[in-house]
């Protein structure tokens, strides 16, 4: 299924020599971050995934621990999405209300999702910088779509490799709001709320950061 | 609920089907809820959840430790899990197709309602595959009943269902031993989820009646709460 440790054989970033040999100095352990970042820098630069990646392998812990780290990014990416870029885009009617109340559950998810790490005895993954091409509200509406759906497909991604049971429970709780968020956002646009029909698509790593990577600012 | 230490009063949902087959009173009230024709169905699906109570108890108790080497109560604990929420989608499937059926929508929401129709037959059709999969019997199809009086009565009654039904799946994600079928159940829980913010929007109650963190549902809350919609 979703196994994110294992390396895809077409892999892109197998593809660029400069990223194999960056592979090897001793990053190996989490691999599956390393990959699935490296993928997005073949694509956006090195240099887009240095700070967020260095602060991943910077995390020790089981597979969980990486898992909610990964989660956490996405957290902090949405809350700032809405706290943040939602406040300078001046937002109205409809989409101003949802950017509050969603802002908020985000904002409620990273506190979550950072306490749950202390709780296994590791650090929470430091917030990058992130950037938002959103200028008007329509491209606002149209990356928050992006943004909700990128996150139920990684939540229920990651939800098998879970090893905790708790931890699972505390995922479902999450990603069921994610979801619920994705549907009223695609109505609004005038989109399918369920936009992958009766079963909901789960992304891996790579898929995820192939979405999110980029919206996460250089350094 | 501050319930007392008391080992009845314990908040194991399968221990609460298995008193509710045990206890002669109850049982009848139960299979007479399931109707003649689906008493056996019902009956069947009590069975499926009661065969798992020993070994997911048991399970329960050791999660963290048993998940790798439960292989075989793993199976049919997810089997009684699956079948429960196959029952689940039985009567999602056949109030909508009621509703569609009653032609109480038009446009756009007649559309939607459609599309949901369609995608709790699909979760129907999954589910009875999985169950055969792994070497179960699939629950048969219960006798539901539902009220259909207006469009206003019909969304609200669909939001309260589809409410149900997220809580209902994210009790059980916790319970399931294999990850494929975890995959499965995770997939269908957004949808149901995705399928309740969107009705609240028609019926303009909470998109997030839970706040920012869904509250899972135990399958006697559950099997509580869809009583009144079994024939």
């Amino acid at each position: 299924m979703s196994d994110m440790n294992q390396l895809h054989s077409n892999d892109p970033a197998l593809a660029v020599p400069e990223l194999a040999s960056c592979e090897v100095q001793g990053m190996s352990r989490a691999s599956f971050i390393l990959r699935g970042a490296l993928a997005v820098g073949a694509f956006y630069g090195l240099g887009s995934v240095s700070p967020f990646v260095g602060q991943a392998l910077a995390q020790t812990g089981g597979g969980d621990v990486e898992v909610l780290n990964f989660a956490l990014t996405l957290e902090y990416l949405e809350s700032d999405f809405y706290n943040v870029k939602g406040k300078g885009i001046g937002l109205t009617g409809q989409a101003k209300a949802y950017a509050k109340l969603f802002g908020e559950q985000e904002a409620d998810h990273v506190n979550a999702l950072e306490s749950v790490i202390k709780g296994m005895g590791s650090k929470p993954v430091a917030k990058p910088t992130f950037s938002f091409p959103a200028t008007s509200q329509s491209s606002f509406l149209a990356l928050a779509s992006v943004l909700e759906n990128t996150g139920v497909g990684a939540y229920n991604g990651a939800g098998p490799s879970l090893r905790s049971k708790e931890v699972l429970a505390a995922a479902g709780g999450i990603v069921q709001v994610e979801a619920r968020h994705a549907a009223a956002i695609d109505l609004l646009i005038g989109k399918s709320p369920t936009p992958s029909g009766g079963f909901d698509v789960p992304l891996n790593k790579e898929q995820v950061l192939a979405k999110a990577g980029p919206l996460i600012k250089m350094s | 609920m501050s319930s007392p230490p008391n080992e009845d009063l314990a908040p194991q949902p399968v221990g609460i089907v298995e008193r509710l087959v045990r206890d002669d009173v109850d049982r009848k009230r139960f299979l007479k809820m399931a109707g003649s024709a689906g008493a056996t169905s019902f009956g069947a699906f009590v069975l499926a959840a009661c065969g798992s109570s020993k070994k997911s108890s048991a399970t329960t108790a050791t999660t963290s430790s048993t998940t790798s080497s439960s292989s075989s109560s793993g199976a049919s604990g997810d089997i009684a899990i699956l079948n429960y929420a196959l029952t689940l989608e039985y009567l999602e499937t056949e109030f909508y197709e009621k509703v569609v059926a009653a032609k109480l929508f038009s446009g756009k929401v007649g559309s939607l309602v459609k599309d949901f129709a369609g995608q709790e037959q699909t979760h129907v059709e999954a589910i009875e595959g999985t169950v055969t999969k792994l070497g179960g019997t699939p629950a048969s199809k219960p006798e539901g009943k539902f009220p259909i009086t207006s469009a206003t009565q019909v969304a609200e009654l669909a939001y309260t269902v589809e409410n149900l039904g997220a809580a209902a799946y994210l009790g059980q994600a916790a319970k399931i031993q294999s990850a494929d079928v975890l995959a499965a159940a995770l997939a269908i829980h957004s949808v149901e989820a995705r399928h309740a913010a969107t009705l609240g929007t028609l019926v303009k109650k909470s998109l997030t009646p839970d706040g920012a963190f869904a509250k899972p549902a135990d399958m006697a809350t559950v099997l509580a709460a869809v009583k009144p919609f079994l024939a």
